[in-house]
């Protein structure tokens, strides 16, 4: 049985104590009135921080119109958040006054919102990756089970705070999802978006609050029926019978998984550039979950390995990982390349919006994420040796977290935030920290409840005695 | 010169793993072993150096793809330029989304290929070279194990009955 080590739990309030303290400043120092964020953006233009992101901020709109100079534009409202019209130059700068000061409103809530999803995206991706391994009755990955049950564990506080999180959108607590804005719908106003009023009948706020429920329903019923089955099985090796009923659920499980997930990935990420559509965005969003997930069972692994526990993990193990690893690393630049190329070759003015708006206003984390999530992990796990070197994992795998955690944040924050965005900045920073403390508390929890080895397991003994 | 050995006949791969354990064990020098189809393993029971051939395909992809690069930039860009996607900025780097897929064949086509080519070369395997088993039996059912023999052949003869042998002959080494 594993204890929670005293300072693994110190270390973990620590990190929830500074993150909240992040967040809370990200809170405080939002502007409550326009005047407020017209100030902001002065003092950030005054100080240079981020010399080329800020000066945009006031020739932004300017500099959009000319770049998406598109006919759809005049008749929808544009890619970004809520109440302008580029037809009206009168009051434009009122407009885009008002526009600055919801986007910077955004910032703490969208900030956080980042972290909400990706500390939960890895939770879920676990979860997948346990139900392959149960649908395939693969032989290699037992010793790593409860690793990867504990690590699911978290998907319950994730997936709530997440619920929570979409619940406060609906009830216009803020702004990152822009669509949910009543106004946009209203066919007498001057910000009608008649495109977003065709998709009303799906992507209208109880619907949505009914399709998070399902899928977050079906997630949590698996974790839960997969956590007690195999726990049974430890206590009745005798014959199969959990086993089998597992491996059948995790089948039905994975069928679920992929529907919900892709759905989820259109309502909880895609809806927040709500004029933009790509048709792999699904499969897009799984590969960063499903590399982002493995690294973290590796590095979890690893640590426990360190401080004596999981004896029975071999090297053959860690190996197999980090191909899983490199594997899907170059899995997800695949689907981020094809969604892009096909993009950028046809040139069609609602889509590549999307993509102008990145290279514009996010140059620096949307291309260093891709360094980060393809590059180094190609060129850092591509010899066969170096995957069986823990800190060489670890090395790789704190890259490929940070990267995705880049990606996430690009995919999230232009929609609801715009080009006021600052990455390294407290609230930013806080809730990465905050949803990281959080994360290692409950996983590690999870960790002291059950033995780490599932010894009733019918593939335990090929599963130690693995070897590469 | 002329160098004995004795070639030593096993009908299984377990036991020829176990047997070419018990010689290296034992100090005999094993010159080459001779299988129907590869055993997994047996590389390193028998203390063969792990291949290189991993370096020089890394090798080989660089080449591939520096070559796509090259390749495109001069047909493309340079000796008659293109107007790619309705974008038409005639700079290799602005179009450089269109020639990925021509950057990543090129780096598996040069990658395989040359790999394929060096693994031949390494081997001294050619068109129409004769076979060098020394036994037709390894294309089938048999396994051999070549020991050098320095002097002591009987005494090697008796350990490689034990080991499992089903035949033993001793020849010159060509």
């Amino acid at each position: 049985m594993y204890t929670f080590s005293n300072r693994l739990r110190t270390f973990s309030f620590v990190l929830m104590i500074v993150g909240l303290i992040g967040i809370a400043w990200g809170f405080m120092n939002a502007p409550s009135t326009v005047e407020e964020a017209k100030e902001i953006i002065a003092s950030q233009n005054s100080h240079d921080t981020h010399g080329t992101d800020h000066e945009v901020v006031p020739t932004s709109h300017g500099e959009e119109d000319s770049h998406t100079n598109v006919d759809a534009h005049t008749e929808t409202t544009g890619h970004e958040v809520t109440t302008d019209s580029h037809g009206h130059a009168d009051g434009h700068d009122a407009k885009h006054d008002e526009h600055v000061f919801h986007q910077l409103q955004n910032r703490p809530w969208s900030a956080l919102y980042v972290a909400i999803f990706f500390f939960m995206m890895i939770a879920l991706g676990t979860l997948a990756f346990y139900a392959i391994q149960h649908a395939a009755q693969a032989g290699w990955s037992i010793v790593l089970f409860r690793v990867m049950e504990a690590i699911t564990a978290y998907l319950v506080p994730g997936t709530v705070i997440l619920f929570l999180f979409l619940v406060l959108s609906g009830m216009h607590m803020n702004h990152v999802f822009a669509w949910m804005n009543p106004d946009l719908l209203d066919p007498a106003g001057d910000s009608y978006d008649k495109l977003l009023a065709n998709k009303s009948s799906y992507l209208n706020v109880p619907a949505l609050l009914i399709r998070s429920a399902i899928y977050i329903g079906g997630w949590i019923l698996y974790r839960w029926y997969a956590r007690k089955q195999t726990l049974a099985q430890d206590d009745a090796p005798e014959g199969n019978v959990h086993y089998l009923k597992l491996v059948k659920a995790s089948a039905a499980f994975l069928v679920f998984f992929l529907i919900t997930e892709s759905m989820m990935s259109w309502d909880w990420i895609m809806s927040i550039d709500h004029h933009w559509f790509s048709t792999l965005f699904g499969w897009y969003i799984f590969a960063g979950m499903i590399v982002s997930a493995i690294t973290t069972i590796a590095i979890i692994t690893i640590y426990l390995k360190s401080r004596g526990y999981l004896d029975f993990v071999n090297d053959s193990h860690l190996h197999d990982l980090a191909k899983f690893m490199f594997g899907f690393s170059v899995f997800w630049t695949y689907l981020w390349f094809s969604q892009f190329m096909l993009i950028w070759y046809a040139n069609i003015p609602e889509e590549v919006t999307y993509y102008v708006q990145r290279f514009d206003e996010y140059k620096l984390p949307f291309l260093g994420m891709i360094a980060l999530n393809f590059i180094l992990p190609i060129l850092i796990l591509m010899n066969s040796d170096y995957k069986r070197l823990p800190w060489f994992i670890i090395m790789a795998g704190i890259l490929v977290l940070i990267g995705h955690y880049i990606d996430i944040y690009v995919l999230i924050t232009p929609g609801s935030v715009g080009s006021s965005w600052s990455f390294i900045s407290p609230e930013v920073i806080g809730s990465a920290l905050f949803f990281l403390g959080l994360f290692i508390y409950i996983v590690f929890t999870a960790l002291t409840k059950a033995p780490l080895k599932a010894k009733g397991n019918p593939f335990i003994k090929e599963s130690e005695q693995f070897h590469y | 010169m002329s160098s004995k050995v004795i070639q030593a006949m096993y009908n299984d791969d377990d036991i020829l793993m176990s047997a070419v354990k018990e010689t290296r064990a034992a100090h005999h020098h094993i010159e080459e072993v001779f299988t129907p189809f590869p055993v997994h393993g047996l590389d390193k029971a028998m203390g063969l150096e792990p291949t290189k051939i991993a370096i020089t395909a890394f090798m080989y992809g660089l080449c591939g793809l520096s070559f796509a690069i090259w390749m495109t930039n001069y047909m493309m860009i340079q000796d008659w330029p293109q107007n790619i996607g309705g974008k038409p900025s005639f700079a290799w780097i602005y179009n450089m989304p269109a020639f990925v897929p021509i950057m990543f064949e090129m780096t598996v086509f040069f990658a395989a290929h040359l790999m394929v080519i060096t693994f031949y070369m390494r081997s001294r395997l050619w068109p129409f070279k004769k076979a060098e088993n020394p036994d037709p039996r390894t294309t089938d059912d048999m396994f051999v194990m070549e020991v050098s023999v320095d002097g002591n052949e009987k005494e090697l003869t008796s350990f490689l009955k034990e080991t499992g042998a089903v035949e033993i002959k001793v020849t010159e080494k060509h």
